[in-house]
């Protein structure tokens, strides 16, 4: 009985499946923008009324990797001749690309993703590591003061990066940590770690203790129950969380804007620093964004089915 | 027996005996965390409340100086900080909101089975999963008053959004909407299929309108779900720094972050900081320990 629909329904069905359809694609314009801005001729970017649709070229990409020095005129024909293609696509739109010798100058943007990568994935293991253990020690044992300490452990999380910057910033510079690739893994598990905790404390809660118990009458000790039974059982959840703090570590800026300058620099300040003054190059920057955010956007799929225990810290699941 | 034994364990027992014991391994797992977490958290907050009791610069090498509350009288009466406070309020205020209603009304629209849901409800949780530092940064090119996409398509000819001081703010408010509704939706949307099929079955059997429904059967029983994403963002947006100062320069949308960024990093005038630090700390905190309770308080439903 509770199938039968009148037509009034059925048509704001229709409605609201409409609506939907017209809300994702304005919440995906501006992710759209940045990627087609990414594969557009520098002067289409800049174009009024803005392109839509064009034929997509790659040298924003190749702008990007490499060092240039603007706006000179063409080179003499041999030398153009004799350039690769991904050069001369250069030469075309009235730039150079610079060289030392025979080698071509790469941009600073791979050594910034490069950093960004060996900083999100150290801090990754080693929080979502930290993180599993303690978890299983707050989901089995019992603990004096249980809920104070988990309370402590995720007002940590909450702590604004600033506030903690300012004194890291003096330690750092007393130990000499300031722009280096330790001082900001230490900072990401940090801030990783609280979160890790919690969630991996409700995807331990959730395999069941029979388990272990069955394991530790056949003869296991606590700690083979733990490593053969418990983690294998938890191996997608921990997945879930390291792909979580991946993320995080991978988008973090304010930490990395003050504690690194050049070396350790990762890509989300490095990207805002090239806009310089004058007229910016909208499609490099775009090419630039386009390939930082290309991982996240590959995660956030493989995560789909996590993403409400990892927005609210393993609170709420489904 | 055993589940009791498990969380408890027998110090006779055969399997205490065997190994590392319990309250071994249970300290070995907890106490490097909670250690970590003191001395990278805890020990620098320590550390920053002496300096914001001295005069300390960290670019010059003088002596700093004692000066007592004076940094915090100094702040609390400083109308440049009263000031940042008002438009932090003003941007939380106008991005939560706008978040709450977006967000809900995106889950309300897609609490119904249609094909590609999932595919659709990933699409919309995109935004909210990337770097508010860079996307920020694009947006500028959104909103540029020469050539920016948005202008063109609202008719909005050579409006500057970002450089206008009346609006910069709520340009950065409504990109933050754009990136944070969807973590409202998603919540929302774990609220509305919580919520029992049989009430709604029960209120079109006694042919109650669609208002009366949504106020007496969806509202009551969303709004504690809907409460945690309130609490969540108001306390995420207070903290809002990398989008704001990647988007605008513009004095009056200098929230409180970054207000205490230029102080501490700009000018150099790291005791003063300090206090302000903690002056923020104390209210994040007040809101935190909100949002735990109100989280304890629905896990226990």
């Amino acid at each position: 009985m509770a199938a039968v629909r009148t037509s009034s329904e059925v048509a704001f069905n229709r409605i609201a499946i409409a609506a939907v359809l017209v809300a994702t694609l304005i919440f995906l314009a501006p992710i759209y923008w940045i990627a087609s801005t990414a594969f557009k001729p520098k002067e289409l970017a800049v174009s009024v009324p803005p392109t839509v649709l064009f034929q997509p070229e790659v040298t924003p990409f190749i702008r990007l990797f490499t060092k240039r020095v603007q706006m000179q005129k063409p080179v003499d024909p041999q030398v153009y001749e004799a350039a690769p293609w991904w050069e001369k696509r250069i030469y075309d739109g009235g730039e150079r690309v610079l060289k030392v010798g025979k080698d071509v100058q790469l941009s600073q943007y791979p050594d910034r993703f490069m950093n960004s990568l060996i900083v999100a994935v150290i801090s990754t293991v080693l929080a979502v590591g930290m993180g599993t253990f303690t978890a299983y020690g707050f989901s089995r044992f019992k603990i004096a003061g249980e809920a104070d300490l988990l309370f402590f452990i995720l007002s940590t999380r909450m702590l604004p990066p600033v506030v903690v910057a300012i004194p890291m910033f003096l330690m750092y510079r007393m130990v000499g940590l300031n722009d280096s690739h330790i001082g900001l893994i230490i900072l990401y598990v940090a801030f990783n770690l609280s979160f890790s905790v919690w969630l991996m404390k409700g995807f331990m809660d959730e395999i069941p203790k029979e388990y272990e118990e069955a394991a530790l009458v056949d003869g296991y000790t606590r700690m083979q129950a733990f490593f053969k039974i418990v983690l294998p059982e938890a191996a997608t959840g921990i997945a879930a969380t390291a792909v979580f703090c991946f993320i995080t570590a991978w988008n973090e800026y304010a930490f990395a804007l003050i504690m690194t300058n050049r070396r350790a620099q990762t890509a989300p300040p490095f990207i805002p620093s090239q806009i310089g003054s004058g007229l910016p190059d909208w499609t490099t920057i775009a090419a630039g964004t386009f390939l930082f955010l290309l991982p996240v956007a590959i995660f956030t799929f493989l995560l789909r089915n996590h993403l409400l225990r990892g927005v609210t810290f393993g609170a709420i699941r489904k | 027996m055993a589940s009791v034994a498990l969380t408890n364990l027998d110090p006779a027992s055969r399997a205490a005996a065997r190994g590392w014991s319990d309250l071994t391994i249970r300290n070995l797992f907890i106490i490097p965390t909670l250690v970590f977490l003191i001395v990278f958290n805890i020990f620098p907050l320590i550390y920053s409340l002496g300096y914001s009791f001295t005069n300390f610069a960290a670019n010059r090498s003088e002596p700093w100086q004692f000066v007592g509350l004076q940094n915090y009288r100094e702040l609390l009466s400083d109308d440049h900080i009263w000031s940042n406070f008002v438009i932090t309020a003003k941007y939380v205020i106008v991005s939560v909101a706008g978040q709450m209603v977006v967000g809900f009304g995106l889950a309300l629209l897609l609490n119904r089975s249609f094909p590609m849901k999932g595919l659709i409800t990933t699409l919309l949780l995109l935004p909210m999963m990337m770097s508010a530092a860079v996307v920020g940064l694009f947006w500028q090119l959104l909103y540029s008053p020469s050539w920016g996409p948005i202008n063109y398509v609202f008719g909005l000819g050579d409006f500057a959004w970002l450089s206008n001081p009346d609006s910069a703010l709520y340009a950065v408010a409504i990109t933050d909407i754009w990136m944070w509704s969807p973590f409202v939706m998603l919540l929302s949307l774990a609220g509305l299929s919580a919520v029992p099929q049989h009430l709604y079955e029960a209120a079109a059997i006694d042919r109650a309108g669609w208002w009366y429904t949504f106020t007496r059967i969806t509202l009551p029983l969303v709004s504690p779900i809907l409460l945690i994403a309130l609490i969540f963002r108001t306390m995420e947006a207070f903290k809002t720094f990398d989008i704001a100062y990647t988007m605008t320069t513009q004095p009056t949308a200098e929230l409180i972050a970054i207000r205490l960024y230029k102080q501490a990093f700009q000018q150099w005038d790291t005791g003063k900081s300090c206090a302000l630090a903690y002056i923020v700390l104390i209210m994040v905190l007040a809101i935190t320990n909100l949002y735990v309770k109100y989280l304890n308080k629905v896990k226990e439903r």
